[in-house]
Parts: C-alpha cells; sequence; structure tokens
C-alpha cells in the first residue's frame, strides 16, 4: 500500500482498477538505482511479471474451444516467464547491477540471446521469439504501454492513470467505463479536471511519478476530494473507503435534494447562479443540480471529435437540442475558442511557439472567416429555439467586436434573404479574459448587451502563469490584489452602462470566493454544474451588503496571501461551522 | 534420495518448444531438483529455456537425473514422457 498526494481536481471517491495509459515518449528507461530502492525496485518487477501471468492465464482461460490448441504456446510464455532465466537473473541483475526492472529485463535477454545463438538447431533458435515476446509484455507493464489503442477492450470499469491526458483523449472515455483519472501533469483548472468535474467523475492531478508506481490491473483509491491516491490499498483501507464513498454519494443526494431553493441572500440579494457545460449528455446534471440555465456552452468539442469540420447543420442540429432541452431557461453559446491547451489536431496547421499568446479564439474565427461563418450562422438558426445567447472569447478590444458585429449583420441578412427563421434580438455578450479588456471595459460595454469574466484565462494572461506548467502553476493567484481589482472595474464598468456583468470561470465555483462575487455586485455566475447546490446554499446564508463591504476592505490589502487568511476568516466568522466539514468537504482548503 | 535414467529422444523434432515446455512443466511439479544431461553438460530440467539450449534433435541420448524426495518417480514420468513422444504425433 502506497499513499501519495497531489491536487484534487474533481469530487468524488473512486474504487478500482488501475489502466495505465501510456505517453508516446515512453521508451525503455535504463536507470541506475540507490541500494535502498533494491526492493522496492525487485516488487516492481515482481509486479510486472505476475501481472503478465495473470493476463496469459487469463487469454487461456479464454481461448474459444476451437483454437483451445494453441495454449500451449500460451503456457510455454507462463513458463518462460517464470524460468529461472529469467525471472531469478531478473531479480538478480536488479540486485547485484542496482539496474532498474527494464535495464535488468534488457540484460536477461541479452544473455539468453548469447546462450540460443549456439544453438544448432534452427527451429529451437527461433524460440527466441517467444522470450522476446514475453520480455516484451513485462517491459509494457512496467511501462504502462497498455496504450490507448487497447482501450476499447476494457471491459470492467477502470482508474486511468496517465502522465496527461490531452482533451482529445479524455473525449474518447467513456463514462460507463471511466471510474476515475489520476495524471502526472495539470492543475485544478487544466482542461482534463474540468472535464471530470463536469462528468462527476473524481480526479487528482499533479501527481508527479504516478505512472511509475502503478502497474494496470492494480487497485486504487482515488480520493477527489483530499486529493490522494492509494495503491494497492489494504482491507482495512478499502473498507474504510468504501464507507467514505458511501457519505459522499449520501451528501451529494442531500445537495442536491435542496439544489432547487433560489440563491438568494438573507437581505434579498438575487444572483444567478448557472452552469457550463459542454456535452449534451450533460443536460441531466446541469437541471439536476438546480442550475437557473447555462452560461457557459462551450462549442470546441465537435470540432475536436472529428478529423474534418462540423457542417453548418450539424451544428444547428447540435445546438437547436441543447437550447430546447433547456427551454425556458437561456442557454450562453460562446464562439469556437480553440487554441492553447486546446488544440484541435487538423484545424490549425501551423505550430505556433506560444499559441497561448497565438491564433485562438476570436482571432483564430476571424482569419478562418469560412469556419466562423458556418457557426453564426448555425448559431442564429438555433436562437429561435429557446433563448439563446452569443459570447465571443478573447476579446481584446473594440476593433474586433466592431469586426464581428459586421460579420453578424451580413449574416443576418444572408438568412433574412433565404427566409430562414433567426432571433435579429439576439444578446452578444463578450468574454473578458484579456486584461485589455478590463482596462477598456467602460468602452466595450457599449458594444455588447452582457459581459461574462472568464478568471481562468485573465488570472493567467495578468499575472503571466502558464497554469499548465508545474513550475510556475503555484503564481496562479486568483486572490491576487490585481485579479481582484479587475473583476471589480469590469463589474463597475459595465454597471455603468447598464449591462450585466457575469462570471464563468473556475473562481464563479469556488465556495471560499462566494462572498467576493457577491460583495463585488456581479449578476451572474456560471459555473460546473456540480457546484451549483452548494454555491447556492453559502449564497442563502450570506448577506450582501455586508460581502460589499467586506470586498471594499480586501481591495486596500496588499498581498493575496492576506486576502487568502481575511477570506478564511471572513468565511469562519460568518457561516455556520458545519460549512467547514461538508462544505469544504469537496475541496482542500490549502490548495485554494 | 537420488534416481537417474538414460533415454532416447524419439520426436521427429527433437525436444522442441511444445516438449520442452511439457518436460519443464511436468518436472516442476516435483519436488526434487532435476537436471538433463547432455554430452556431459547438465542442465536445470525444470528451466524451459535451459533445457531448450542443450539442444536435443531426435536419437539424441539424454540421461534425466534427480535428487529429493521424490527423485524415483519423477524420473519414472520424464522418462515416461520421452519414450510416450510427449504424447504428440508428428
Amino acid at each position: 500500500m502506497e499513499t501519495l498526494k497531489a491536487i484534487a481536481a474533481s469530487p468524488g471517491i473512486a474504487i478500482g482498477p488501475v489502466f495505465l495509459l501510456n505517453a508516446k515518449h515512453i521508451k525503455t528507461i535504463k536507470r541506475k538505482i540507490d541500494k535502498e530502492d533494491v526492493k522496492t525496485e525487485k516488487e516492481r518487477f515482481e509486479r510486472a511479471v505476475s501481472r503478465v501471468e495473470k493476463q496469459l492465464r487469463k487469454l487461456i482461460s479464454e481461448l474459444p474451444e476451437e483454437i483451445k490448441e494453441h495454449s500451449n504456446i500460451l503456457k510455454s510464455h507462463i513458463l518462460m516467464l517464470r524460468d529461472k532465466m529469467v525471472y531469478d537473473k531478473g531479480i538478480g541483475f536488479i540486485e547485484e547491477k542496482r539496474v532498474n526492472a527494464e535495464w535488468a529485463l534488457e540484460l536477461v535477454l541479452n544473455e539468453i540471446k548469447g546462450l540460443f545463438s549456439r544453438v544448432k538447431d534452427e527451429y529451437i533458435r527461433e524460440r527466441l521469439e517467444d522470450i522476446g515476446f514475453v520480455v516484451n509484455k513485462v517491459k509494457a507493464v512496467l511501462a504502462g504501454t497498455e496504450t490507448r489503442l487497447d482501450f476499447s477492450s476494457v471491459e470492467e470499469p477502470v482508474i486511468i492513470v496517465a502522465r496527461n491526458l490531452s482533451p482529445a483523449d479524455t473525449l474518447h472515455i467513456s463514462k460507463e467505463k471511466v471510474l476515475g483519472f489520476v495524471t502526472e501533469l495539470g492543475s485544478r483548472t487544466s482542461h482534463t479536471a474540468i472535464l471530470a468535474r463536469s462528468l462527476g467523475i473524481p480526479a487528482v492531478v499533479g501527481l508527479e511519478g504516478v505512472t511509475s508506481r502503478c502497474l494496470s490491473g492494480e487497485t486504487m483509491i482515488v480520493d477527489g476530494l483530499k486529493g490522494q491516491v492509494i495503491i494497492e490499498p489494504d482491507e482495512a483501507t478499502l473498507s474504510e473507503y468504501r464507507q467514505r464513498q458511501e457519505n459522499y454519494l449520501k451528501y451529494r443526494l442531500e445537495v442536491i435534494h435542496n439544489s432547487n431553493l433560489p440563491a438568494e441572500t438573507t437581505d434579498g440579494y438575487r444572483i444567478k447562479v448557472m452552469a457550463n457545460m459542454e456535452l449534451v449528455e450533460e443536460i441531466p446534471i446541469v437541471i439536476q443540480h438546480g442550475a437557473e440555465g447555462v452560461g457557459l456552452f462551450r462549442t470546441e468539442f465537435l470540432y475536436m471529435t472529428s478529423k474534418t469540420l462540423p457542417t453548418e447543420d450539424q451544428l444547428f442540429l447540435a445546438y437547436k437540442e441543447v437550447v430546447e432541452r433547456l427551454k425556458p431557461h437561456p442557454v450562453t453559446i460562446r464562439t469556437l475558442d480553440i487554441g492553447g491547451d486546446k488544440l484541435a489536431s487538423d484545424l490549425c496547421c501551423e505550430e505556433e511557439i506560444n499559441p497561448a499568446l497565438g491564433l485562438r479564439a476570436i482571432r483564430f474565427c476571424l482569419h478562418e472567416k469560412g469556419l466562423f461563418r458556418a457557426q453564426l450562422r448555425a448559431i442564429l438558426r438555433a436562437s429561435v429555439f429557446g433563448d439563446l445567447r452569443l459570447l465571443f472569447p478573447m476579446v481584446s478590444g473594440k476593433g474586433e467586436m466592431i469586426q464581428v458585429k459586421r460579420l453578424l449583420g451580413q449574416i443576418m441578412d444572408e438568412l433574412e434573404k433565404e427566409g430562414k427563421d433567426f432571433n435579429r434580438d439576439i444578446k452578444t455578450g463578450i468574454m473578458i479574459e484579456v486584461p485589455t479588456a478590463v482596462l477598456t471595459a467602460d468602452i466595450l460595454a457599449r458594444e455588447a448587451d452582457f459581459f461574462s469574466i472568464g478568471t481562468n484565462d485573465l488570472i493567467q494572461y495578468s499575472l503571466a502563469i502558464d497554469r499548465v506548467n508545474e513550475a510556475v502553476c503555484h503564481l496562479y493567484e486568483p486572490l491576487h490584489p490585481g485579479v481582484l481589482r479587475m473583476i471589480k472595474m469590469t463589474v463597475d464598468s459595465g454597471h455603468r452602462e447598464n449591462i450585466e456583468v457575469g462570471m464563468c470561470g473556475e473562481m464563479a465555483g469556488e465556495p471560499l470566493y462566494v462572498p467576493i462575487l457577491l460583495g463585488m455586485g456581479l449578476d451572474e455566475l456560471s459555473m460546473n454544474a456540480m457546484a451549483i447546490p452548494k454555491i447556492k446554499k453559502i449564497i442563502r446564508q450570506s448577506n450582501q451588503e455586508e460581502c460589499a463591504s467586506f470586498v471594499s476592505e480586501l481591495l486596500g490589502l496588499e498581498s493575496a496571501n492576506q486576502v487568502k487568511d481575511k477570506v478564511v476568516e471572513f468565511f469562519r466568522e460568518n457561516y455556520p461551522p458545519d460549512m467547514e466539514t461538508t462544505d469544504f468537504l469537496e475541496f482542500d482548503l490549502s490548495l485554494t | 534420495m537420488k534416481a537417474e535414467k538414460r533415454v532416447t529422444i524419439l520426436n521427429r523434432l527433437g525436444l522442441h518448444a511444445r516438449p520442452a515446455s511439457r518436460f519443464a512443466q511436468t518436472a516442476s511439479t516435483f519436488e526434487s531438483d532435476i537436471w538433463v544431461e547432455k554430452d556431459g553438460v547438465s542442465v536445470d530440467g525444470k528451466s524451459i529455456l535451459e533445457v531448450l539450449t542443450v539442444s536435443c534433435p531426435s536419437g539424441t541420448e539424454i540421461t534425466i537425473r534427480a535428487e529429493g524426495p521424490d527423485a524415483r518417480e519423477a524420473v519414472e514420468t520424464l522418462t515416461g514422457l520421452v519414450t510416450e513422444r510427449f504424447g504428440e504425433i508428428d
């Protein structure tokens, strides 16, 4: 049993077998090991061998009657695996030469090759191939090369362990087959984490070295509440976690039960609580968790799942379904926000040195007019089936909005000529996530019907922090005084022009930040659906006026740490003590 | 206890993969240590790889030797396997 701790990325508890997804670059790594690591390495070797043996036995037992004959070959493979020239020698090499298991296997194979080369019988010499096969199978288990191709063959639900999961990888993962995620890279705001949360799959990310510490098939507990991972738990730990899993599910049920109560503060301030979503499959989750609509509907998935671009009709049907099923609730649809860590493989042809600052989102759309046109036409056509709103990402100033509105006007005229129905008064919004958009929010407010603050990118661009870079991600501080000021500035600028200002970044779904966001005077919070019931509960226990004066106090502070201390203190003083035990259940305070 | 017996390999292909596999597998079921000796070279009878490397084409004479509590039984069973051509029709 081994317990590892990293970042809690998606709440919940998963217990099940590991499925190690290999990153392409993992090759046989030859490594000298320290004396004190010999035991662990020998165990690792033994586990890999056992794993292959189990796989072979399983294969034998599953052979259909007509090819049962072939089981002899597989049986001889098991013998080879446990042969003293492979197994005992391998263990011996690890101990004597202080090499890692992979290297020991290489030495084993070389030695056997030497012996076999002296055999005159060609037929027997060919058996070397079988030994190579067996050794490679062990190596594959050690390296976790049960690749993504094999994933389709997985029958029982698994816990995916990988170095990193690209958004495209996660797309192919079905909820029925995946109990949890564990990755070496990533942070709470990386795409995988967001996806895991929206699917309600427990996840732990940023766990360096996890892919070399467990093997496919081993039992793992993923504690997405505490950010803990337990490999090969003992019986006591297992039963403790089964109990915790049950408690958590009970807690979730209770929370959901109360989720439709309004989000109104004790002094009568109403704030809209909406959901972020990207898959049609999430609609039931959105409704069940008491969302008053969708504040952010991400549209990248249809562009990422297929090698070819989706057609206007495909997009139209998808948008129509979402807006119809969520009717009468509003759905805010964000136009294509591709680029940075959300790259679509075939869409962008040029490799960019700095994609986060490159051709993405609205810039990309204005560059690829044909693509943008198809999406806008699809959205407009779907707009008559419910309350659909448009949101443009990554706008950096008025110039882009002028271009967007001109194009939108042209498309409306086109549709009118074609006799196609659409809502000419569709509300258009600007996503505030570039620092210059904050600074010119007063100007931008005259070009839009609403603002939505995208905190993930706003924080990243303001603090110059790449949120997936582990070396600097600790500097990603939502409570940085600069960030707070920008939020305040955006809200005030919007309100002066009588437009609504919402927030759709991860910050909006963080319980601890609720008093700040209420105090800032935001009109709408849009978040992962799972967070809604709890956020609503906190809102119901808040007093907006008190929050507002608390915010004025915060704006006078000088560092993120000072702000954080104050916020935690405020929370402890103003909210019932049960908040701490149950409502912080989802996330570790130290990670905020 | 010690036991040993000399036998001739009768299979057409000799002690190739499948017979070697059966040999080692059967040998492994005994507690005694088991050796296969050919031309003065002795290898572990429980190791399929070692048995393969002694390379015994058809007609080769080998000595099966065992030492341990069930040595006699082991030698008898294993020589039986060899003389019955490992139950194979080739």
